[in-house]
């Protein structure tokens, strides 16, 4: 019997490839990155402090004399500060270039961008491959961190660009967790908040399939405690499978039946073996492996962990309304009707919680076959609400 | 306001300015945002149809996708001065529990409905033996979101039994008032201001 491999499909050698290709190709890209340095330590939840700190982010529009005309996007899970321009290693465009741009509902004519890269992560903020002061990779020895750790690190940034109060604050996923967060937790930092296929907390099916990504990657070998940055191999194999269970989540079942179904990949029968024989197999095993080349898993490890420990009401005393007492601004939150990861009972929770606590509120659930991912896809009826809510 | 509805002419004509007010069947915005612009209310609203979401967000304002029969009990009680429901009422699961959530939100509370007994509706059932079909009500009874038809009389009754307290009453054939003493016969619809003591 063989095993089932990886690279056992062709599909995926030649998307490789081609991903290799294409990044050669898009070296020349002009990166917009800005790092910012933290002069102090940054104090977490955990309690312990993170030193050196550095925060990675892009602009775009102008900020206005008065400075009121910004808006902060939080990125999800594996997303970056790539916000619309291309990412560095894949060549791709920005993962918002719908959303955000001249005339775009996210207009950079009108208001000025900033997109942070969350501490934690690995594209160019502190996070676990980074190295520590006694010049080693953190690895395992990082810190925990939480939503709200991220949250200040956005709040540092804010300060240095000398930005008192923001137009808005927008997000989706992990991105509208931290827009909650800033709500509820600095609450005179933004005008309005904008929330898309978020939660104010983790269901115990959220960290279930979450823990199963962590383990897929803490049972690769290569994993080595976390130790692994010296060595040639890392643990992409955990971390690919750890991408595949996620990535169903992020889909529906009516959208991977309309893009899948059963068809066979590249062949007319099954082949009686472990090859990715259906067309969903070969999508998954190339999502998987795309990742692992962009993404530290470490950095999957602590964010999922961040993303899992996110309880807003808990933090303020148990209520949920507590959390946005003493908030001043409009909120606006969408949900979509394919999403089972963060439904719409997740949001209809913060909706009912700003209503009890008396604050301005809208709430829309979307119809869109996308599943949790429709925040980054093509939904006109989004845009229209985006565009409107900003005003 | 000439340009609203007649209905929510009225309304909009007799809440108090600088009042907070949540209308419950909201639709696009249109009242919301009058009482917005012209009288300085605070406003918030609910809507059922996403589309109408979108429109009411896209002119500023905060309203919430929901049904009038399930998700206003998140509303805390008296936190608006005005709770209103136009012309949604009679679309109503159960129109009697609907009236008395109005009444816990708001400290008062506009009610408007098409009357079932105006002449017109009353000689179309009775000449042509079928549900009728007029310009307050357009759609064939198998399609028509107006599942709890009501007259002013019923509605008049079910207000007593309630031990709610009529604050104003205002009736309309077309865009004209008509007279109180024959409202039932003469009157299109009908919009009741509302309270309940304490």
């Amino acid at each position: 019997m063989r095993h089932a491999e990886f690279d056992s499909g062709c599909l995926i050698r030649e998307a490789v490839a081609l991903s290799i290709k294409v990044s050669m190709a898009t070296a020349h890209i002009i990166d917009p990155t800005q790092v910012l340095t933290l002069d102090e330590p940054l104090t977490l939840d955990s309690g312990q402090t993170l030193p050196g700190v550095e925060i990675a982010y892009e602009t775009h529009g102008r900020l206005n004399a008065a400075k009121d005309n910004a808006i902060l996007i939080c990125h999800a899970l594996t997303g970056d500060h790539h916000v619309v321009s291309d990412h560095p290693l894949t060549g791709k465009p920005g993962w918002w270039v719908r959303m955000v741009g001249p005339g775009k509902p996210i207009n950079t004519d009108r208001y000025f961008i900033i997109c942070a890269n969350v501490i934690g992560s690995c594209m160019g903020s502190t996070g676990p491959a980074s190295l520590a002061p006694d010049g080693e990779p953190w690895a395992m020895r990082f810190p925990v961190i939480t939503i709200r750790d991220m949250v200040r690190g956005h709040v540092a940034l804010l300060d240095s660009l000398e930005i008192d109060t923001l137009h808005a604050v927008v997000g989706g996923s992990m991105g509208g967790m931290q827009t909650l967060s800033l709500a509820a937790n600095f609450p005179e930092r933004a005008r309005a908040v904008l929330v898309l296929a978020s939660t104010a907390r983790h269901s115990a099916q959220n960290i279930g399939f979450h823990e199963l990504g962590r383990q897929a990657i803490m049972a690769d070998n290569s994993w080595r405690e976390g130790d692994y940055y010296g060595f040639e191999d890392s643990p992409e194999k955990g971390l690919a499978v750890a991408r595949m269970a996620a990535h169903i989540t992020y889909l529906s079942e009516e959208g991977l039946t309309k893009k899948f179904g059963r068809r066979l990949q590249d062949r007319s029968e099954k082949t009686f073996g472990f090859d990715a024989d259906f067309q969903i197999e070969s999508y998954l095993r190339y999502q998987g492996i795309s990742f692992s080349n962009r993404f530290d898993a470490n950095s999957y490890l602590y964010i999922t962990r961040a993303m899992d420990y996110f309880d807003l009401a808990e933090e303020h005393g148990g209520r949920l309304a507590n959390a946005f007492r003493r908030s001043k601004a409009r909120f606006c939150l969408v949900s979509f009707d394919t999403d089972w990861l963060y439904p719409t009972s997740a949001s209809r929770t913060v909706v009912q919680a700003l209503n009890a606590a008396g604050k301005p509120v809208s709430f829309v659930e979307l119809s869109a076959p996308y599943g949790h991912d429709s925040f980054l896809l093509d939904v006109p009826a989004l845009d229209r609400v985006v565009a409107g809510f900003l005003g | 306001m000439t340009a609203l509805r007649p209905d929510l002419a009225v309304i909009a004509e007799n809440v108090a300015a600088g009042s907070s007010v949540l209308d419950v069947g909201c639709g696009d915005g249109t009242l919301l945002a009058a009482l917005r612009d012209e009288k300085h209310c605070d406003t918030r609203g609910m809507e059922l149809v996403p589309a109408n979401v979108g429109a009411c967000v896209a002119r500023g304002l905060s309203v919430i996708q929901g049904d009038a029969d399930r998700d206003t009990v998140f509303y805390p009680d008296k936190s608006v001065d005005y709770a209103i429901l136009s012309q949604t009422l009679q679309t109503t699961m159960r129109p009697d529990l609907v009236l008395d959530e109005l009444l816990r939100i708001g400290e008062k509370a506009f009610v408007s409905f098409p009357n079932f007994a105006f002449w017109r509706v009353r000689f179309s059932l009775l000449l042509r033996g079928r549900m009728p079909i007029t310009r307050m009500l357009p759609v064939v009874w198998y399609q028509t979101p107006n599942i709890h038809h009501v007259t002013i009389q019923d509605f008049r009754r079910l207000l007593k039994d309630r031990g709610i307290t009529i604050e104003g009453n205002w009736f309309l054939s077309g865009d004209t008032s008509c007279r109180t003493a024959a409202a039932n016969f003469l009157a299109e619809h009908a919009i009741f201001l509302l309270s309940r003591a304490a």
